[in-house]
């Protein structure tokens, strides 16, 4: 029954509910009249027109073409040699010892690999070893480490990251250092020597240090119980110098580990696959255990199954002579590595290096191509533009 | 508040309750009467609201990943990767939710504090609100709240009346009066009240606000109840000293509370459609996931079983077959971030971004009633720049429902045409000065007392139901449930007939200056089915006289058969009226002889108290008594059209979009308010008008429109060879020619009656309906019930796939509001339920325009470019570990760093996309509205849809690829300076991730066409954060604390350090970039949108205008453009004066300009009419560097 509803209306027919949020105030209720209320904010507003267009291909193809050139004439300068030494044919020197090879054999197999080197290597150069088919990408195999360990963590040393099985312990000993990757450290040792056309063999010096990231030795890796401990004494966790390795450790760890922990320390052993301990590494005390360089190169896991890694660098002895003069050299390996089980392939590569590193030539193609793409298409775009394009339209509306 | 408690109780038959016994009470175990709308305390916040969001199933999918995560065998990524997201999602809306319960705690204990009188034991004690328990009879005083749903036992007004206003339960500001039962009346006083021990026995609690049915059995008798007794809680109490009640609902049980249920959830069709395409990727993601499930079983076979020796499987996973197995669900992992958690949270905050700038539009602020526009739905803003029907209410929409009494017709005689307004005063002290009059003749005629005219307006003075306020003597107010009930009293007041007071049973007024006194035997009101409302009442002589008001049709129906000539007469006069817009009443009288009375009003208490179908009974006898009457005359009312409703309804339909107006007037007054507001225009070939009675003569109105429109549209297709002819010089082909129902382009008009669309709105004849009406540009309904407002609204929901949008003001309306896609409500002069009901709500129609066309388009564009660039993002940020997955021996190894994976999405690339979704705008406000074509895009749902998404997609996967390969090709072989191979897995983790940093970016600088300095700062911000970050994750200082966490220490300085490394994400960022380049450009450049077209003019505006006049439409005063110093130094240092002239003449015509600019911008939107050369643009997509319709008439007013 609606007879009786009365209406109460205020006078301006402004009506105000009283809501959750509090009383209506009868205060203006108009928005502010900002800039950023209102949307008016100044902006830039950019429109794809011809004249911004067109100018950009061109800009960007004229300005790739050279920089591809360039790159192309600078990677093709670079020299470089590579040799397969994998053994999986039988003409091949290495093929004996590829086929008889395993991880358990103690006597160490030694295979020789002539080359010719056509070109004279002059300043320095870079020698790399190179595997195929080498999965050092996997999942399981990238996370399979212990960075604490590696950078010296005593803690680590003893109890391995679980992330190393089924490298962690072996013999109830920790492995040191633990993990996949340690453990399938690339370990055939290469040497070169120069074939003088008088038939003497000289020998090629290697360097084997500088070969590493500067953060990896200096950072991430570590040696357990600092620069100047006893190495063998703190990986075997035993004997006379026991107690000064650990008295390094506890002053480089006293902010990790507590005191307790050195009485629990016990020895560790070495990777599976390897022959010798991480502390027998070099003999030099600085490339020796964990901060040996060619473990840290190898530690640094590559983003493709085929990858290369840097070996050794032959310096430049003089500026008069090429480091590498042209003529026959003989590679000798000492075959400690097995690849052929899982169809993996070994090489050798040597290299001279620019400014933008080793030769390259996809870069310089790459730039070359897409800037001549750019280049064409804004010609093409003109083209249509100038055809068919509706330059002026806007114009007309405009007046 | 913690008293409360919900224990649930078996279901309630009936109810009953016992005045002033609580233990008889409970035994039923009623609820008290506190509430409790809070949904946590501190102990239950974290479990509950956690077992809340974990039922989106968002959320659920993530907590399933974070599941997966922690088994170490499938873990492809850091637990952190997931969780740091889902965390800050969680806490998002945990923090949201806190808050907003934390508001309800307070409103809930400020509540349930408040203080009542409760009558215990004979006296009355102070309770809190939460005490009262039901029997408990309270004592209410004046503008007290109440606080439960009460049973009127007795007041302090006569009668046992008692006024209440009911805006906190429906929103209705008018006053209802409510009446006690006379019995319990009687108790009155308080001792009474206290042994009073009556039993009610109801209906159970329910949601029915105004239905209410029970007994009173009290000393063995029954008396009825109804909704007129009762008080229900969240009333307050008005004009009115005390009353007590009877608690029979309490706390949880009370109507105010069953009716705060939630409301229906609209969703928008980008919402339905995201969804779709949601699921669509997760049956990609599984796809993916099969083929490098698939992929890692052959690698497992083929090549990890041979390079166990240096990698050996896990002991668990000892064969190829589970291995794949896992393989899946790491890569279920990896892949994950192709639906990315923050999508929906991003549409969300995207949406209140929209949400805010409506509230905030200055150009949306009625500064005459002080309101703002006001986005009441956060969710639904970018379906505003996609409709294409709107369905407006006529009353208070497209008029003010400001009601002027304006002309009459007496006795056959018409007044109301004359010169000037008439004074009131000499003759009538009482009038009131705001009144308008322009006949004298009939004061004239009131004043030499003709019969009739005194009759006419004694009926006005007797027949409503205005309660009136006299705050002094002679200062009278009116408050009307209806304006035009108040404009006829008013009318009578100022003619000598001044109705003074109201009682229930007396109507006192002053009749030319001689108060009388009526009593009011019966109000017999009106409803929406009889369409008009008499009263019976007994003048001082005792003659009995029923005096009746209503709508022509139904009034002129039951006049005595010898009115016949005066009817004819009358009913010219009112076909006048409403030929000029009016709003038509007539007027009718009966007298009724003694024994009449008696019979009938024996009959009608008999259906008063009847218990079954009593609202049929009491209309049956209603008509029973209204027959014979004799014709008085009629009434016109001016509705007056609100400001700028023409205007704005020609921009919408040159938009493309179509108006239904749906009304209650008759035919007449809506076709001419039709008119007036330019939705018909004598332009149109025809309008089409359905007034048939039966199916039948429907059926055949529709076909006989359908088959004239082919027929009109033909010849017109045939007229405009000519035009084709000149079109092709701008070398573009005709439109096809059109022969279907759907490209009709839509000049034409219907117009269609309440009964006859009854019949229309039936199932079989409903497709006809349609597609005759949606032919049609504009499409009235008069006579419609409000159901029927909405089955229309429904029908064009399940017919056309379009957008619908109602507006309305009244409660008429809330059906159709609450149907339609969007509801708009205007917060006029009806009340606000139509704005409770409503998603958004303004209070003029013509910001509308404003609505629709800026802030629905903008949002549109900014939800749609969102939306593309979104998913673009992830999967050219996901797809490459699919790529990867193939030379990574499918292990699930990902691309990137782990934090990277964790932060990408959240942090280096959400900020620019959320400008963009919020700010950017292709084209200025002052454009949408100049040229209402830009509209169309959003109808067409042409930005998003399944196609655009495909694009997205497919950019994404070639950005993926292209930074994928081509890092893998330079990288492979390339070395650092010093010989250090670049092929480590860091390094390439580093280059793939600044090149997908920077191509996104530059992809978003691309996309963004309205850069602010937010934007700016939010581009640069990112990239500057990526690095800032990245240099921070990889440095020495956080590797020595947590050497086991961040393992990429070092990679970041000496990747960025190669030169290499920079060609390749140069080389990267331009393989990926140029072809989207070369793409948009081709497209701006041969077939521009009408946006892009408006773009390029205002840039060549701003060039030739300078920077000064470019920011269209604000309109600043001359001196807000000089945004130096003035010249008034200048001028009186007298220093040169030759230069100060210079500057001056400069600073005028660059003032003028502006100002001239201006106001040329402005002229379009007044363009009343739309030119007829807009007729051939219609649907034609192809043409449009023809300029469109508002720009021709811009040119031509312009040269």
């Amino acid at each position: 029954m609606m007879a009786s509803s009365y209406n109460a209306k205020d006078e301006d027919g402004h009506i105000t509910v009283t809501g959750p949020g509090g009383g209506a105030v009868l205060r203006s209720k108009k928005p502010e009249n900002t800039a950023f209320k209102q949307q008016r904010l100044p902006a830039w507003q950019p429109i794809l027109t011809a004249g911004t267009v067109l100018p950009a291909f061109f800009i960007i193809g004229l300005l790739f073409i050279p920089i591809g050139i360039g790159l192309f004439v600078t990677s093709n300068n670079i020299k470089e040699f590579e040799i397969d030494y994998t053994g999986a044919d039988t003409s091949s020197p290495c093929f004996n010892c590829s086929q008889n090879f395993s991880w358990n054999s103690t006597s160490p197999c030694t295979c020789t690999v002539p080359f010719y080197l056509e070109q004279p290597y002059e300043s320095n150069v870079y020698v790399y070893y190179g595997l195929s088919n080498f999965y050092q990408n996997h999942r399981r195999y990238v996370k399979s480490r212990d960075d604490s360990q590696l950078n010296g963590n005593l803690k680590s040393l003893r109890e391995p990251s679980k992330e190393c099985e089924p490298y962690a312990y072996h013999n109830n000993k920790p492995i040191a250092p633990c993990g996949a990757i340690a453990n399938s450290m690339f370990n055939d040792t290469l040497e070169l020597f120069y074939n003088d056309p008088n038939g003497t063999s000289v020998k090629i010096l290697l360097g084997t240090t500088g070969i590493a990231w500067w953060t990896d030795k200096h950072v991430k890796f570590g040696n357990p119980g600092g620069v100047d401990s006893n190495l063998s004494a703190v990986f075997q966790g035993a004997g006379g110098c026991w107690s000064l390795a650990l008295s390094n450790a506890y002053k480089r760890d006293s902010t990790r580990s507590s005191s307790s922990d050195r009485l629990s320390v016990s020895g560790t052993t070495k990777p599976l696959n390897w022959r010798r301990p991480v502390y027998e590494l070099d003999s030099d005390q600085s490339n020796n255990g964990f901060v040996n360089e060619d473990f840290i190169v190898w530690m640094r896991t590559a983003a493709l199954p085929t990858f290369r890694k840097l070996y050794r660098i032959i310096g430049k002895s003089s500026q008069m002579v090429p480091t590498l003069p042209r003529g026959n050299y003989t590679l000798e390996v000492v075959y400690n590595y097995p690849v052929r089980s899982f169809e993996g392939r070994k090489r050798m590569i040597l290299s001279t290096i620019s400014w933008m590193g080793g030769k390259n030539p996809f870069l310089g193609i790459a730039y070359i191509t897409v800037g001549s793409v750019c280049f064409f298409l804004g010609v093409v775009l003109l083209v249509i533009h100038h055809k068919c394009g509706n330059r002026n339209n806007g114009a007309e509306i405009s007046n | 508040a913690s008293q409360c408690c919900r224990n649930r109780k078996p279901h309630e038959e009936e109810r009953r309750v016992r005045a002033n016994d609580r233990e008889y009470n409970e035994k039923f175990q009623y609820a008290s009467n506190c509430i409790m709308t809070s949904k946590y305390n501190i102990v239950t916040f974290l479990p509950v609201n956690l077992f809340e969001q974990f039922q989106e199933v968002a959320n659920t999918y993530f907590l399933f990943l974070l599941i997966l995560q922690l088994i170490p065998q499938i873990s492809s990524l850091s637990w952190f990767t997931t969780i740091v997201p889902l965390a800050l999602v969680l806490s998002i809306t945990a923090v949201k939710d806190a808050t907003d319960d934390y508001f309800r705690h307070k409103s809930d204990n400020q509540v349930n504090n408040r203080q009542s009188q409760v009558l215990i034991r004979g006296l009355l004690q102070n309770e809190k609100w939460m005490n009262v328990r039901v029997g408990d009879i309270i004592k209410l005083e004046n503008k007290q709240f109440v606080a439960a749903d009460l049973l009127l036992l007795s007041s302090s007004e006569p009668h046992g009346l008692c006024y209440i206003e009911t805006a906190e339960l429906d929103g209705e500001t008018n006053m209802k009066v409510r009446q006690s039962v006379s019995v319990t009346n009687e108790l009155a006083d308080q001792n009474n009240l206290a042994s009073f021990d009556g039993e009610v026995v109801c209906e159970p609690p329910n949601n029915k606000l105004d239905r209410f049915c029970g007994t009173l059995y009290w000393r063995d008798k029954k008396y009825t109840l109804t909704n007129q007794n009762m008080l229900l809680r969240g009333c307050v109490l008005r004009n009115t000293e005390t009353c007590y009640g009877l608690v029979i609902f309490a706390g949880p049980d009370t109507k105010l509370m069953q009716n705060s249920g939630s409301t229906k959830f609209k969703r928008t069709s980008i919402d339905r459609l995201m969804n779709t395409l949601v699921l669509w990727i997760f049956g990609f993601l599984v796809c993916m996931g099969v083929i490098l499930a698939v992929g890692n079983a052959v690698w497992e076979r083929e090549v990890g079983s041979l390079f166990q020796s240096y990698l050996p499987w896990d002991p668990s996973v000892d064969n190829f077959l589970f291995s794949a197995f896992l393989s899946f669900w790491s890569y279920v992992i990896i892949l994950n971030t192709v639906v990315p958690i923050s999508l929906y949270v991003s549409v969300e905050v995207i949406r209140l971004g929209h949400s805010y700038f409506i509230n905030w539009d200055q150009e949306m602020f009625c500064s005459q009633c002080n309101t703002a526009a006001e986005a009441r739905t956060t969710t639904l803003n970018e379906e505003l720049g996609q409709v294409e029907y709107i369905f407006s209410d006529k009353t208070g929409t497209l008029t003010q429902n400001i009601m002027t009494f304006n002309k009459c017709s007496i006795n056959g005689q018409t007044y109301g045409e004359g010169p000037d307004p008439l004074d009131f005063t000499p003759f009538n002290p009482l009038a009131d000065p705001d009144f308008c009059f322009y006949d004298d003749t009939l004061l004239e005629s009131v004043k030499v007392g003709d019969a009739h005219t005194h009759k006419f307006f004694r009926l006005l003075s007797l027949c409503h139901t205005v309660m009136s306020e006299e705050k002094s003597e002679g200062e009278l107010v009116y408050k009307a449930q209806s304006p035009d009930e108040g404009a006829l009293v008013t009318a009578a007041r100022n003619f000598g007939f001044v109705f003074r007071s109201r009682t229930p049973g007396t109507i006192t007024t002053t009749e030319m200056g001689r108060p009388v006194t009526y009593t009011l035997l019966a109000i017999l009101d009106f409803n929406n089915i009889r369409k008009r409302m008499s009263v019976i009442v007994r003048d001082p002589e005792g003659r009995i006289c029923l005096y009746c008001k209503g709508a022509d049709t139904v009034l002129l129906e039951r006049l005595h058969p010898c009115e016949q000539e005066l009817m004819n007469v009358t009913s010219d006069h009112l076909h006048e009226y409403a030929a000029d817009g009016l709003r038509t009443l007539a007027l009718a009288y009966r007298d009724l002889s003694e024994d009449e009375w008696e019979a009938w009003s024996e009959s009608y208490c008999c259906a008063d108290k009847a218990t079954s179908c009593r609202e049929d009974r009491l209309a049956a006898a209603y008509e029973h008594i209204e027959q014979d009457m004799m014709l008085l005359g009629a009434t016109a009312i001016e509705d007056k059209l609100q400001e700028g409703v023409p205007e704005t309804i020609a921009v919408l339909s040159l938009a493309n979009i179509k108006i239904w107006v749906l009304t209650g007037d008759k035919q007449e007054t809506a076709v001419n308010i039709g008119y007036s507001c330019k939705m018909l225009t004598d332009d149109m070939p025809e309008v089409f008008i359905i007034s048939g009675n039966t199916v039948h003569s429907v059926r055949q109105e529709l076909r006989r429109a359908r088959e004239r429109m082919i027929e009109l549209s033909r010849t017109r297709e045939g007229g405009k060879e000519e035009g084709i002819e000149g079109w092709k010089q701008l070398q573009c082909p005709p439109p096809p020619p059109s022969n279907l129902m759907d490209n009709i382009s839509g000049e034409f008009a219907l117009v269609i009656n309440g009964h006859s669309l009854a019949h229309a709105l039936e199932a079989d004849m409903e497709t006809e309906f349609v597609s005759t009406a949606c032919a049609c540009k504009a499409v009235i309904c008069c006579r419609v019930t409000p159901l029927q407002k909405a089955q229309v609204v429904e029908l064009i929901k399940k017919h056309k796939k379009a957008v619908t949008l109602a507006i309305g003001d009244g409660a008429n309306d809330v059906s159709m509001i609450k149907s339609a896609h969007i509801g708009v409500g205007i917060s006029g002069q009806e009340g606000i339920q139509a704005v409770l009901a409503s998603d958004y709500s303004f209070s003029q129609f013509r910001f509308l325009q404003r609505l629709l066309l800026v802030h629905g388009r903008w949002s549109y564009l900014r939800m749609c470019r969102f939306l593309c660039y979104f998913f673009y993002k992830n999967f050219a940020f996901t797809m490459v570990h699919f790529w990867f997955g193939f030379f990574c021996g499918f292990s699930a190894q990902t691309v990137y760093d782990q934090y990277f994976i964790t932060l990408y999405n959240i942090v280096y690339t959400s900020l620019p996309v959320l400008a963009m979704g919020i700010f950017d705008q292709d084209v200025p406000d002052q454009r949408s509205l100049e040229y209402p074509k830009l509209y169309e895009p959003g109808q067409l749902n042409l930005l998003f849809n399944k196609r655009e998404f495909f694009i997205c997609i497919a950019q994404g996967i070639y950005t993926s690829v292209v930074l994928f390969f081509v890092p893998c090709a330079v990288l492979s072989d390339a070395t650092q300076s010093t010989g250090e191979p670049l092929a480590d897995y860091q390094t390439f983790a580093v280059t793939t991730a600044t090149a997908l940093v920077i191509v996104v970016s530059v992809q978003i600088a691309l996309d963004t066409g309205f850069w602010t300095v937010i934007n700016h700062v939010f581009v640069w911000g990112s990239l500057g954060s990526y690095f800032s970050i990245m240099l921070a994750l990889h440095s020495q200082t956080l590797f020595l604390i947590f050497p086991n966490q961040f393992h990429f220490v070092g990679s970041a300085q000496s990747t960025l350090l190669q030169p290499v490394v920079w060609l390749t994400i140069a080389l990267a960022t331009t393989i990926c970039i140029v072809p989207v380049l070369a793409f948009r450009f081709l497209k701006v450049d041969l077939k521009p949108q009408l946006s892009d077209t408006v773009r390029y003019t205002q840039l060549v505006r701003q060039k030739k205008h300078g920077r000064l006049g470019a920011r269209g439409g604000s309109r600043r005063s001359g001196y807000a453009f000089a945004h130096q110093e003035g010249f008034g130094e200048l001028i009186t240092s007298g220093k040169n004066m030759r230069l100060s002239s210079l500057a001056l003449a400069s600073f005028a015509s660059r003032h003028s300009s502006g100002w001239i600019d201006t106001l040329r911008r402005k002229k379009p939107t007044h363009v009343q009419t739309p030119p007829r050369g807009s007729v051939p643009l219609e649907g034609s997509g192809c043409c449009i560097q023809q300029p469109p319709p508002a720009l021709c008439s811009y040119g031509n007013q312009t040269e």
